[in-house]
């Protein structure tokens, strides 16, 4: 049989349909393929028991005709995302422990199509980061981390009084082990999500974007990633870090997966108003491959200084693939682009800083006791909260605070208006726009931690996009120097996901990206 | 005219404002579907929302806009067809979000005015600086435990509006008067119930003195004040107290005080010492809220007839004192109670038993016009006859008092006891005959110029006919009889 | 601009973080750093320029007042560190 892994969403889909495979056997071989994954620590609830009940309810569910579009496609999902009695934490210590009572807007429209949860992944703690190294539970690796196989006799370790007497007679029990020469970061802050769906753990997973979280990531582990236009998903049920700016999105292998489980995630909600009330276009039917006549602009302000030539060089790549399907490169200026950085560094941590307010020992989540109310209160929120999420609240309570909020929030705001008004002038000379997704590969854990704007300069690309609500995709181009991926990013109006979706497709074929990373490789 | 307060070194000028929380009246909470039911069991209605658990958002209820608008039209007030929702920041324990949403620069009513009818009839107009809506929060409750505080998030959410005044009032029977007839117009909008007992209208009561004409003086703002009479009293309190610091040689501090209703002082609150530094900024969770012109209209075209249009149509049309029209309005309820009653009939009549026997009786029995026993077609009723001499008035009190305690009407009383009025002369000439006959003496002194004993001979005749005589009848009679 | 230690202490106040003494020095760089980092701000002529309230497009819109939540007391209590007699408990507080 084939290794159910490696199929795509649409694959699976088809094979199920055909009844070559249950969802029940296609979840059990992504089951083992999560504990064979745990070296990478992607997961940090896996729901097996879940998984498999999903499953055969899919399975009945397609027997009587009733499969919904991601019926029995076992999914990961970001544990940003509350889930109905089980743990959601933001991969925060503070949460830990948490089990909602209720589900989010976007896993339960997952759930009624028909998918299955594996668990729930790793993320940069409260999605603030870059690496996923800001996690309580730990960094996720990416599974694109350069390693080798050893062997090792498992036995010889057990240890112990009795093993030496024991060891004269017992056999060798040799093991296969992935041994890391270098752990590098899954980039953030869906990093689990995209360590998961790379890894072939899960068939796609959720993720969230506040200035590049489901797009960096996407690029630095070779996958798909997409966020829709700010209003396109609910938000509710979503653990919010900076709510004018959040948006959840699929992270998929594939263009055309991304299209499927988009198109189950989005839809209106009368629970979250800033939800936009518009009809959910069939996405997947936009992937005709047709791009002829479409202006692709390409914005000058992306070239950045000291972007590696080989980014640049991917990137002229990509503008000739897209010529030469048809499409018309044209030149565009987003002059605010420079300032997008600094405006999203006060803008969401301003948010994060009153939207975490509610992390207070009082109704959920860690409680470390004071002598008084306060003193719980500052207690709880020092050892609840991580160093990156307590910088953010403080920087994001400094520049809301009496004396500095003209100088800095409003001004920001302000900022962001002129940042949305260059894409509003850019569109009306071109339909998408192509850029680099991230200014360089992954880069290896520990490193940027102790610089905080070296990480956030990771965003550069993502950020403006985020702050104009515009949706981006990011599409696997191709292997750098170092054997490492690296993704193109394609934006689009608002609520034109369906060009994007369209353009990247064409993208992704013309790229004909399929190498797996290491450690799917070496798993066989 | 200022009204000033004589100190030990001179003369002080009062300045209040007041900002006033009115819980709108609605089925469900601003921002969620939970219940504002008033005495439920702790943190029964309270939602996901209300408890700010994570990811949760707020969507606004459109009547609780709705009350708000009307609010403010029925304050005169400026409507803002576009308002903007900001969040205040500070932790509390009964404030779930770490923020209360509120409208801080851009409220959606602006400029209005109330006009206060003060006991002597006087009035005099009060301006209204902005009327916003925001969320109320938990209720913290101290004395559950020793070591503990409980918190209960029933109220979480509940909408109010803040209504500013601008710091025009120089009297604490201003400031009485003023949340007196704020409480009227809420009241008559049906917007709040105005309950202060339990707490759907709070005062929050800034106090400042100062030398006449010169520049104000630094204020207080003691929070919550829970009635009419302790905001009178708290603003007095705070006027001597402040007189007193500054006269000894001391300064004001600017801070927030709590009304003590046990010693009936005012004191400084500690836990709200701190510097504040709320950093509003606009709600990420929201949109602005844009009104429609056309919306706002339709609002304005439902709005009831409120109490000073009322007072001014009564005292035209009902030729009653500024005084008695101010006090029949001060209530809807009561308004219409006297409309029905003074339907058809002698206004003047109808007011003087609606405010005098109505409203002592329904006083002593310390019950509201809505609990009144004798209903307002009842009271009519017993005016009716009245005025058709069926009874004559004293026996109308009489019936009256019959009708508070059984709620029958005065027709079905008259029968009962047979007081029907006699109007026949011969009856009455019968009985008048009869008391002159037993009282030769006072006769002849009446007679000899003692015309006093006139009331005499109408109380001896009053008395033979259990008072049922008309009285009318009884003086024409007896004046001719004793002229005799 | 540049946060001194003062600074940092009454951030970490109003944000109810306990940031020991210790720290204050360090974390006071560090947040210099971003805000002169976020500084080129100022380069950007904003002059009449309305700031972004939101991104979305539509008007707020209204939901009916109807009672459609609330009654889940147990959920609501169910992740508290301390509760009793359906309250939540917190230490106590002095008005």
């Amino acid at each position: 049989m084939t290794d159910l892994t490696k199929l795509s969403m649409t694959e699976a889909l088809a094979g199920m349909a055909k009844g070559e495979f249950t969802s029940v056997e296609l979840t059990e071989a992504h089951v083992r393929a999560v504990e064979a994954s745990r070296p990478l620590n992607a997961f940090i609830t896996e729901t097996p028991d879940q998984a498999l009940a999903m499953a055969s309810r899919a399975d009945a569910a397609r027997a009587k005709g009733e499969a919904g579009s991601m019926n029995g496609l076992p999914i990961a999902v970001k544990d940003l995302f509350c889930t109905a009695g089980f743990q959601t934490t933001a991969g925060s210590h503070i949460l830990e422990g948490f089990k909602p009572p209720y589900e989010s807007t976007v896993t339960a429209n997952l759930w009624r199509d028909g998918a299955v949860m594996l668990g729930k992944v790793n993320l940069d703690e409260f999605a603030m980061g870059s690496s996923n190294m800001t996690s309580h539970f730990g960094p996720v690796v990416s599974p694109w981390s350069p390693g080798t196989l050893v062997q090792r006799d498992a036995g010889a370790e057990e240890g112990g009084f009795l093993s030496e007497l024991t060891a004269a007679v017992r056999q060798p029990h040799p093991v296969q082990e992935w041994q890391w020469t270098r752990k590098l970061v899954p980039g953030g802050s869906s990093g689990g999500s995209a360590a998961a769906v790379a890894a072939r753990c899960a068939m796609a997973a959720t993720g969230t974007d506040t200035g590049g979280s489901i797009r960096q990531p996407a690029s630095f582990v070779g996958i798909v990633g997409i966020k829709p236009t700010y209003g396109r998903c609910s938000r509710w049920g979503i653990v919010a870090f900076a709510s004018s700016l959040d948006q959840a999105g699929p992270m998929t292998r594939t263009v055309d997966d991304a299209a499927l489980m988009l198109g189950s995630m989005c839809g209106f909600d009368p629970k979250d108003s800033t939800s936009v009330d518009m009809a959910v276009p069939d996405f997947r039917a936009a992937l005709t491959g047709d791009i002829r006549g479409l202006k692709v602009g390409i914005p000058k302000e992306y070239r950045v200084d000291g972007m590696p030539a080989e980014i640049e060089k991917l990137w002229r790549q990509g503008i000739d693939w897209l010529k030469s399907a048809g499409a018309e490169p044209v030149e565009i200026s987003l002059p605010h682009t420079k300032y997008a950085l600094a405006t999203y560094y006060i803008v969401a941590p301003a948010e994060c800083s009153s939207n975490l307010a509610r992390y207070d020992g009082v109704r959920f989540g860690l409680r470390v006791e004071g002598k008084d109310l306060k003193e719980m209160y500052e207690n709880t929120r020092a050892e609840g909260f991580g160093e990156e999420v307590k910088r953010r609240i403080m920087i994001g309570t400094y520049v809301l605070s009496a004396g500095y909020y003209d100088a800095y929030y409003l001004k920001a705001q302000q900022v962001r208006t002129r940042i949305a008004q260059d894409f509003e002038e850019a569109y009306k000379l071109c339909d998408v726009i192509l850029t680099p997704t991230a200014p360089s590969t992954a880069f290896a854990i520990g490193e940027k931690m102790d610089d905080p704007i070296a990480m956030y300069l990771n965003d550069v690309f993502t950020v403006p996009a985020s702050l104009a609500g515009l949706p981006g995709i990011s599409v696997p181009a191709g292997l750098a120097s170092d054997g490492l991926p690296l993704g193109l990013q394609i934006l689009g109006r608002p609520f034109d996901e369906a060009t994007v979706l369209k353009v990247a497709g064409v993208l992704e074929q013309a790229a004909d990206f399929n190498t797996l990373p290491p450690f799917v490789a070496a798993r066989g | 005219m200022t009204k000033l307060i004589q100190g030990e070194t001179g003369d002080w000028e009062v300045v209040i404002g007041l900002e006033v929380h009115a819980q709108i009246i609605s089925n469900a909470k601003l921002f969620s579907g939970a219940s504002t039911l008033f005495g439920s069991e702790p943190n029964t209605q309270v939602s996901f929302v209300d408890a700010a658990f994570p990811g949760m958002l707020p969507v606004i209820n459109e009547v609780c806009v709705e009350q708000a608008v009307r609010t403010g039209l029925g304050l005169k007030a400026q409507i803002n067809l576009y308002s903007v929702f900001d969040r205040k920041n500070y932790f509390y324990a009964d404030l779930p979000s770490g923020y209360q949403i509120s409208q801080f620069q851009q409220p959606v009513v602006g400029k209005g005015e109330i006009v206060l009818d003060m006991p002597d009839g006087s009035s005099r107009t009060v301006g209204v600086t902005r009327l916003h809506l925001e969320m109320d929060a938990g209720k913290s409750v101290h004395d559950l435990h020793p070591s503990r505080t409980y918190v209960d998030l029933n109220r979480s959410g509940v909408a109010l509006m803040e209504i500013v005044s601008e710091p025009d009032m120089r009297t604490s029977e201003e400031a009485a008067a003023y949340v007196r007839k704020l409480r009227a117009i809420l009241r008559y909008l049906g917007t709040c119930d105005g309950n202060m007992e339990e707490g759907s209208m709070r005062c929050d009561v800034n106090v400042s003195v100062r030398r006449p004409g010169g520049p104000l003086g630094t204020r207080t703002e003691t929070k919550n004040v829970n009635s009419i009479r302790y905001v009178q009293m708290a603003i007095d309190y705070e006027v001597q107290r402040q007189i007193e610091v500054l006269e000894g040689g001391g300064s004001i501090v600017q801070e927030t005080r709590l009304w003590d209703t046990t010693k009936f002082v005012t004191r400084s609150m500690r836990s709200k010492e701190e510097a504040h530094d709320y950093r509003y900024f606009p709600d990420p969770d929201l949109l602005p809220l844009e009104l429609e012109q056309s919306w706002v209209d339709a609002i304005k075209a439902t709005l009831p007839e409120l109490p000073d249009d009322k007072k001014a149509r009564f005292i035209a049309d009902y030729k009653l004192s500024a005084y008695d029209a101010g006090v029949l309005v001060a209530e809807r309820a009561s308004a219409d109670f006297y409309e029905t009653v003074a339907k058809g009939r002698d206004p003047k009549l109808a007011a003087n038993w609606t405010m005098g026997e109505l409203f002592g009786a329904l006083n002593k029995q310390g019950k509201g016009i809505e609990q009144s026993p004798v209903s307002a077609e009842n009271l009519g009723g017993l005016i009716d006859l009245i005025s058709d001499n069926t009874i004559s008035g004293r026996i109308a009190k009489d019936v009256f008092a019959e009708m508070v305690e059984t709620g029958k009407p005065a027709a079905l009383i008259v029968e009962e006891k047979g007081l029907r009025q006699v109007t026949d002369t011969g009856a009455i000439d019968t009985a008048i005959e009869g008391v002159l006959a037993a009282n030769p003496d006072k006769v002849a002194e009446f007679k000899g110029g003692k015309e006093k004993l006139f009331g005499f001979f109408v109380g001896q005749v009053m008395k033979q006919t259990q008072g049922k005589a008309n009285p009318a009848l009884v003086n024409e009679i007896l004046t001719r009889k004793l002229k005799d | 601009m540049s946060l001194d230690k003062a600074t940092v202490a009454k951030i970490a106040h109003l944000a109810r973080i306990k940031v020991p003494e210790a720290d204050q020095e360090h974390l006071a760089g560090e947040l210099s750093n971003i805000l002169n980092f976020v500084e080129q701000l100022n380069e950007v002529d904003t002059v009449g320029v309305q700031p972004m309230t939101s991104v979305a497009p539509h008007k707020l819109r209204r939901r009916p007042d109807a009672v459609t939540d609330g009654g889940v007391r147990d959920a609501v209590l169910s992740n508290a560190p301390e509760t009793a007699e359906g309250f939540f408990v917190v230490p106590k507080v002095v008005e």
